[in-house]
């Protein structure tokens, strides 16, 4: 059972008969068993349901879908019917939800096996999981560092092979920075494949849901199972099913590969950069044409993300008001005053510094200025992207400036912390795809990791890059040691 | 642009929050750095920009007009802290 750990790997040996689901998921809840008192990835852990399911699968003897009597793990703010979902927050720290996530219905509907829920940044604000009200979640790759965030223990989860797979969301980069600091593939889909049904909102127009995992293949096999339309969220395209997988071939030769001068520049690691030219140098022996271009409007992104989401956040989480479901306080007035304590009680630090700076931005006078703003800059870096991918097909940069930061190192200081989502919130704010893959280690054995960005709805592009490079290196391959 | 207490407590109270006096002290420190990093923004000449609010040329979403089932009440009622006779419990709003 050692070393067997994507999808792909786990359906050959059904397949060949040489292993059941029942050994794949005990074998998992084992492992969880022996590690997770160390990562503290899981805020619920599901083995009976799961053997049970594991059993069921066995008996049933289907193995048309990929993802049958497939161990995984869910973001707890993704719901699950019947299962406390809480965002990690102690507002929500007892909703149980009358119904479940699209992504959670397909994922069942495919035969996966739901382990447990993986802890997460309160309501996905951050990017360490320091903000978890209930624990916070360590590196498998060195246990004195964060996991970034907020997808942390859906990123730590599969580093540390306590899940197979996991579901991550992405509103600046909330997949991608966990699995860059974990060492593990992160996908965040255009905007509008995967249906948001069921997924809490923290900023509506950029959350994303998207599959965290080993490798390519098994990213691909997982948005597969996720991808489609949905009426329930009339933000999701209805457009012809891709087959994912169909893209992942070798075969990169006269693709072109754009690097943007911005993306390079000060406060980019050195070890990071040099790991990338590597990268670079990769791609160019593998016949793929490298393009330089430019995106500067970047530079912006962060200040308009900022106002974007905070103030959408402002209005979505308006919701939480101590009537309805979730936590309220104990002792009151009268309802301003139920309101006004459920709240202040509710939400930690980071979640009311957001609804404050939303708040502030919507607020009389000022919605100009910052709100409207910053809807005027979004449109300039969208733009941006329109025109560097008239001379290329995917944009190769990387996911963040760092490596894995030790925990309490950023905690501090606010503006610090948001420096880290500098690569991948240009991508949620014009809504297009990008992955991060491994491509490399620092000189202390932190991963580091690749984002490829691609046009909307290109996901086979980037998916057919990074397996091609994936191919050419072995940085998957190696695996934390806990 | 620096915030004051008074802004502060102003936001707080349209966003429906309450604070210690430390934590507006901090609040105000905090997002007045914030909001001097937003402006930046200002350097972009942005009057004849129009804003993008929604990346997807998606506009109105229309179903057919038909009735379906809903969230049972039951179900809809499940996570209330107060309930009764099948009703969310509040408190008394009119005086």
């Amino acid at each position: 059972m050692e070393r067997i750990s994507t999808i792909h790997e786990i359906n050959d040996l059904i397949n060949k008969k040489e292993i059941t689901y029942k050994e794949v998921t005990n074998a998992y809840i084992h492992r969880i068993e022996s590690v997770e008192e160390k990562v503290q990835s899981l805020l619920k852990f599901m083995p009976e349901e799961a053997l049970k399911k594991a059993e069921e699968a066995d008996e049933s003897g289907n193995t048309l879908s990929p993802l049958n009597g497939i161990p995984y793990g869910l973001k707890d703010n993704i719901c699950t019917e019947g299962y406390e979902t809480t965002c990690a927050s102690k507002i929500l720290y007892n909703f149980v939800p009358p119904y479940s996530a699209a992504v959670a219905e397909n994922l069942n509907a495919s035969g996966a096996i739901l382990l447990g829920k993986t802890n997460m940044d309160e309501f996905a604000m951050g990017s360490s999981n320091e903000n978890s009200s209930v624990k916070k979640t360590f590196n498998p790759w060195d246990i004195s560092r964060v996991p970034g965030g907020s997808s942390g223990g859906s990123a730590a989860s599969v580093a540390a092979e306590e899940v197979v797979f996991s579901l991550g969301s992405d509103t600046g980069g909330s997949i991608r920075q966990p699995a860059s600091f974990c060492g593990v593939v992160g996908l965040k889909p255009t905007y509008g494949l995967v249906s948001r049904y069921g997924l809490i909102a923290f900023a509506s127009s950029l959350d994303q849901i998207g599959p965290i995992t080993k490798d390519v293949t098994d990213c691909a096999i997982v948005l597969n199972t996720i991808a489609g339309h949905d009426k329930r969220d009339s933000t999701s395209v209805s457009m012809e099913k891709k087959d994912y997988t169909t893209f992942l071939n070798r075969e990169i030769k006269g693709m072109k590969i754009g690097i943007a001068r911005e993306y390079f520049a000060e406060g980019l690691n050195s070890q990071v950069e040099s790991l990338l030219k590597e990268a670079i140098k990769t791609y160019r022996d593998m016949g793929a044409e490298i393009v330089e271009t430019s995106l500067p409007y970047s530079k912006y992104a962060l200040s308009a993300y900022y106002i974007i989401s905070s103030a959408e956040a402002s209005s979505n989480l308006a919701r939480y008001d101590g009537i309805r479901y979730g936590y309220r306080t104990e002792e009151f007035d009268n309802l301003l005053d139920l309101y006004k304590k459920t709240r202040s009680e509710g939400f930690g630090e980071e979640v009311k510094r957001r609804i404050m700076l939303g708040t502030y931005a919507l607020s009389s006078g000022y919605y100009d200025a910052y709100y409207k703003k910053a809807l005027q800059v979004r449109t300039l870096i969208k733009e941006d992207f329109d025109n560097a991918f008239k001379s290329c097909d995917v944009l190769l940069s990387p996911t963040c400036p760092t490596t894995a930061f030790k925990i309490g190192e950023k905690s501090a200081n606010p503006l610090e912390m948001y420096l880290s989502d500098i690569y991948t919130v240009p991508v949620n704010i014009a809504g297009i795809p990008a992955i991060s893959v491994p491509c490399g280690f620092d000189r202390e054995g932190l991963p580091v990791g690749m984002q490829l960005t691609g046009r909307a709805f290109g996901e086979n592009d980037i998916l057919k890059a990074a397996y091609a490079f994936e191919q050419a290196t072995d940085f998957h391959k190696k695996r934390a040691v806990i | 642009m620096k915030l004051t207490k008074e802004d502060v407590k102003y936001v707080a109270d349209l966003a429906r929050l309450e604070f210690t006096n430390e934590e507006i002290d901090r609040y105000v420190h905090q997002l007045t750095d914030i909001l001097e990093y937003e402006e930046q923004l200002n350097e972009l000449d942005t009057s004849n920009v129009a804003p993008t609010a929604h990346v997807l040329p998606i506009h109105n979403v229309f179903r057919e007009d038909v009735v379906t089932p809903s969230l049972d009440r039951e179900k809809a009622l499940m996570n209330a802290p107060e309930q009764d006779k099948g009703c969310f419990k509040v408190p008394k709003v009119i005086e």
